[in-house]
């Protein structure tokens, strides 16, 4: 038992942070929205060339055959830049589905060189990306079948985060284009469920730190009554408060990825509970930072509300809180539970 | 990362398991802050163990230990508190002041106070907080006049826990005339030493928690200084660091109280609506939190990591889950949340009114949290003074 990331880990975390924290700038993202560009295409190649799209591919399928805890500290960087481009739907949930799909190889050699495949979830009411995507990967009646973009009709959802592009999928299923039958689908789908509620939840994490980040920036710079008003302790001790969630939600983030791969009732109930805290978390830390800023925090001039958007939306992403919620209680009352009964790999080995 | 124990680890936690259902005393000792008895009765346990050799299993051999890592430490508390064996009257001495000599103290004083500290026949307070320096603990006004090979000590100590029965206790003292952070030193003094008088402080419900301390020309051992003169202060938050990190609250505790939560719920969940039920599982899942919490700080500091200013946040954390926990309790019991277990109707009322109330304490103890949060804010979040 030794419940402590790698030096491969800390290496792939760092380099992946420094990448996104130059190329996905605030004022990148201004410039975005000003020229209606939402997706930047270099910024992408740049993402694939290191490999994140793939970390979760095994190495014999073109992938890095690596596993959700580094994926986890990826995603957790790209919440602290509020990244637009899919890097999570894509590397995290989508194209691992393609790698299990058996008649699934030529499509994830697309995905691996770039090509968005929008995957609209059963248990997702809107497609994220599917305006930009080369195709859809979609499920009727439990099969997962893959269908060119020119072949649905999408209907587009604005969302309050203007990076977030949501669309309504309509089509009408057609036999050729299944490509994994439900017998085996479910199970695939099951696991990119818990991938996304995984990720979703680290990206939370990381926009929880960056909204403190921010909000302890501005109160060490801002003067009011003749002192910065980081020194006042009703300041102080806000942002403390958010810091100590956010310190006993990452454990939890950890834990939920180190076992998500037993794939039983304890290790999904660890990925709701890192849902849940992380939700909060982010949540608390958003409207934090907003009153630390005071008036500004209100302002589109600055920048708090990239930050505050993406933390709203990812709230209700992969699985609402009520549903999280179910799923801990579920586990709670039916598994064992106490002290030797808090890692999945003692209840669930056989899983 | 692999969170499953090895084969090693599963067997030593059956060792413990084996161990503690032969050893643990069938009913609840009598408490330990209300009589002499009670007092008494937990030294014994502490004999016992130590006779097992399971006092401190962290500690190296020589001082009565077993030199294991912190996974087995963790293994080993999830164990006793599985077993509901008795609460370590010792605390003070083995979880706070034991580390710290470990850390400052010399070979000599290792040896004079750790095996008896590990035995139980020498069981310790702590002296910090005085009257006028609470919060402020650089307030503290105690003297340590040096008089040759000897200090001799004046002044008034209060909130000094187990201090009612303990045999030593461990303060802070300053130089004459020094002034706050600087010249102070961390002494240890015996209970019965002459010019030492106690008066117990009863807490809300009477129980006799801690005491008030006065010292009068109180001659000790200039030996019984811990760490360098003057550089108490430093010593003394090497202490305090232990008691907010690891070792005060193991969160095994917090696990089987979340247990005993949830059993209480299961029984009356026909009784109390879905908010009872989504506090119920809030209070499990942040048991289960500072669990892994603890369990990755292990990990770090078995990787060649140290404790930081983030031990902070532990406190915070503990505190505020533990008065939830039983506060949830009490919504559960309903009408008869308030009533003594002795009542005639009292039922399955138990504890949880006992422990909400030393729930209580733990936002003001050990550092009230208000001085946490500054911590946090200063020290990890870089704002400033």
């Amino acid at each position: 038992m030794l419940f402590a990331h790698s030096e491969e880990h800390r290496l792939i975390t760092a380099a992946a942070r420094e990448l996104l924290e130059e190329n996905c700038t605030v004022e990148q993202l201004r410039k975005m929205l000003s020229t209606g560009i939402i997706r930047d295409p270099a910024r992408w190649a740049q993402i694939r060339d290191m490999g994140l799209t793939a970390m979760l591919v095994p190495e014999e399928q073109g992938g890095l055959g690596l596993d959700p805890v580094d994926f986890a500290g990826v995603a957790e960087a790209a919440g602290y830049v509020a990244l637009p481009e899919p890097l999570i739907e894509q590397g995290g949930v989508a194209i691992p589905l393609l790698a299990g799909l058996d008649g699934g190889r030529c499509w994830l050699d697309r995905a691996l060189a770039g090509e968005i495949l929008a995957f609209s979830h059963p248990q997702q009411r809107f497609v994220a990306d599917a305006g930009q995507a080369d195709a859809l990967i979609l499920v009727a009646q439990e099969a997962i079948h893959i269908v060119q973009r020119d072949e649905v009709e999408l209907i587009r959802q604005e969302s309050f985060d203007p990076f977030r592009q949501l669309f309504r999928v309509e089509w009408t299923p057609r036999s050729g284009t299944m490509i994994c039958r439900a017998e085996e689908a479910r199970g695939l789908l099951a696991e990119a469920f818990e991938r996304g509620a995984l990720f979703t939840a680290a990206q939370s994490l990381g926009l929880a730190q960056r909204c403190v980040d921010m909000a302890t920036g501005y109160a060490r710079e801002r003067v009011q009554f003749g002192k910065p008003i980081g020194s006042y302790q009703a300041v102080k001790h806000m942002l403390a408060g958010v810091q100590v969630q956010i310190e006993f939600a990452r454990p939890v983030v950890y834990a939920a990825a180190a076992e998500l791969a037993a794939g039983g009732l304890v290790a999904r109930s660890r990925v709701s509970h890192a849902r849940l805290v992380t939700s909060e978390a982010a949540d608390l830390a958003a409207r934090t930072a907003l009153q630390v800023h005071g008036a500004m925090g209100y302002t589109w001039e600055l920048d708090l509300h990239f930050f505050m958007k993406r933390a709203l939306a990812l709230g209700s992403a992969w699985g609402t809180l009520m549903l999280h919620r179910e799923r801990v209680v579920e586990r709670m009352l039916s598994a064992p539970i106490g002290p030797g009964a808090l890692f999945a790999s003692e209840l669930e080995l056989s899983a | 990362m692999k969170l499953q124990y090895t084969t090693a680890e599963s067997a030593f936690r059956a060792e413990v398991r084996a161990w503690m259902e032969a050893h643990v005393p069938k009913h609840r000792l009598p408490s330990f802050d209300l009589t002499r008895e009670g007092f008494e009765a937990h030294r014994a346990w502490e004999r016992t163990l130590h006779a097992g050799r399971w006092g401190m299993v962290t500690w190296p051999e020589a001082f009565g230990g077993r030199g294991l890592d912190l996974v087995r430490w963790l293994i080993f508390e999830e164990e006793y508190y599985r077993a509901q064996a008795p609460v370590r009257v010792n605390q003070n001495g083995i979880f706070l002041l034991g580390p710290t000599m470990m850390e400052y103290g010399t070979a000599e004083q290792k040896a004079r106070f750790l095996p008896p500290m590990a035995a139980g026949d020498e069981i310790w307070a702590q002296a910090w907080s005085e009257p006028g320096a609470g919060s402020d603990l650089a307030g503290v006004r105690s003297t340590a006049r040096r008089d040759g090979g000897d200090y001799i000590l004046n002044g008034h100590k209060i909130w000094s826990t187990r201090a009612v029965f303990a045999d030593w206790a461990f303060g802070l003292f300053r130089q004459p005339g020094s002034e706050r952070h600087k010249g102070m030193s961390l002494i240890l003094f015996p209970l019965d030493a002459p010019g030492v008088r106690r008066r117990p402080i009863a807490r809300l419900d009477g129980q006799l928690v801690f005491a008030e301390i006065f010292l009068e020309d109180v001659r000790v051992p200039a030996f019984n200084r811990l760490g360098e003169e003057g550089q108490g202060w430093h010593v003394c938050m090497s202490t305090a660091g232990f008691e907010r990190g690891l070792m005060l609250r193991s969160p095994a505790r917090y696990q089987v109280a979340a247990t005993r939560l949830v059993e209480l719920y299961r029984k009356h969940q026909h009784e109390v609506d879905t908010s009872v039920r989504n506090a119920v599982a809030k209070a499990w899942m942040d048991a289960e939190a500072y669990a892994l919490s603890v369990y990755a700080t292990a990990g770090r500091l078995m990787s060649g990591g140290k404790i930081g200013p983030e031990s902070s946040t532990n406190k915070i954390f503990w505190s505020e889950l533990d008065i939830h926990l039983h506060r949830t309790a009490l919504q559960i019991l309903g009408d008869r949340a308030e009533l003594m277990p002795g009542a005639p109707d009292a039922g399955d009322v138990g504890d949880w009114l006992e422990d909400y109330v030393f729930a209580l304490a733990g936002p003001i103890y050990a550092g009230s949290n208000e001085i946490q949060r500054n911590i946090i804010a200063e020290r990890m979040l870089n704002l400033p003074r």
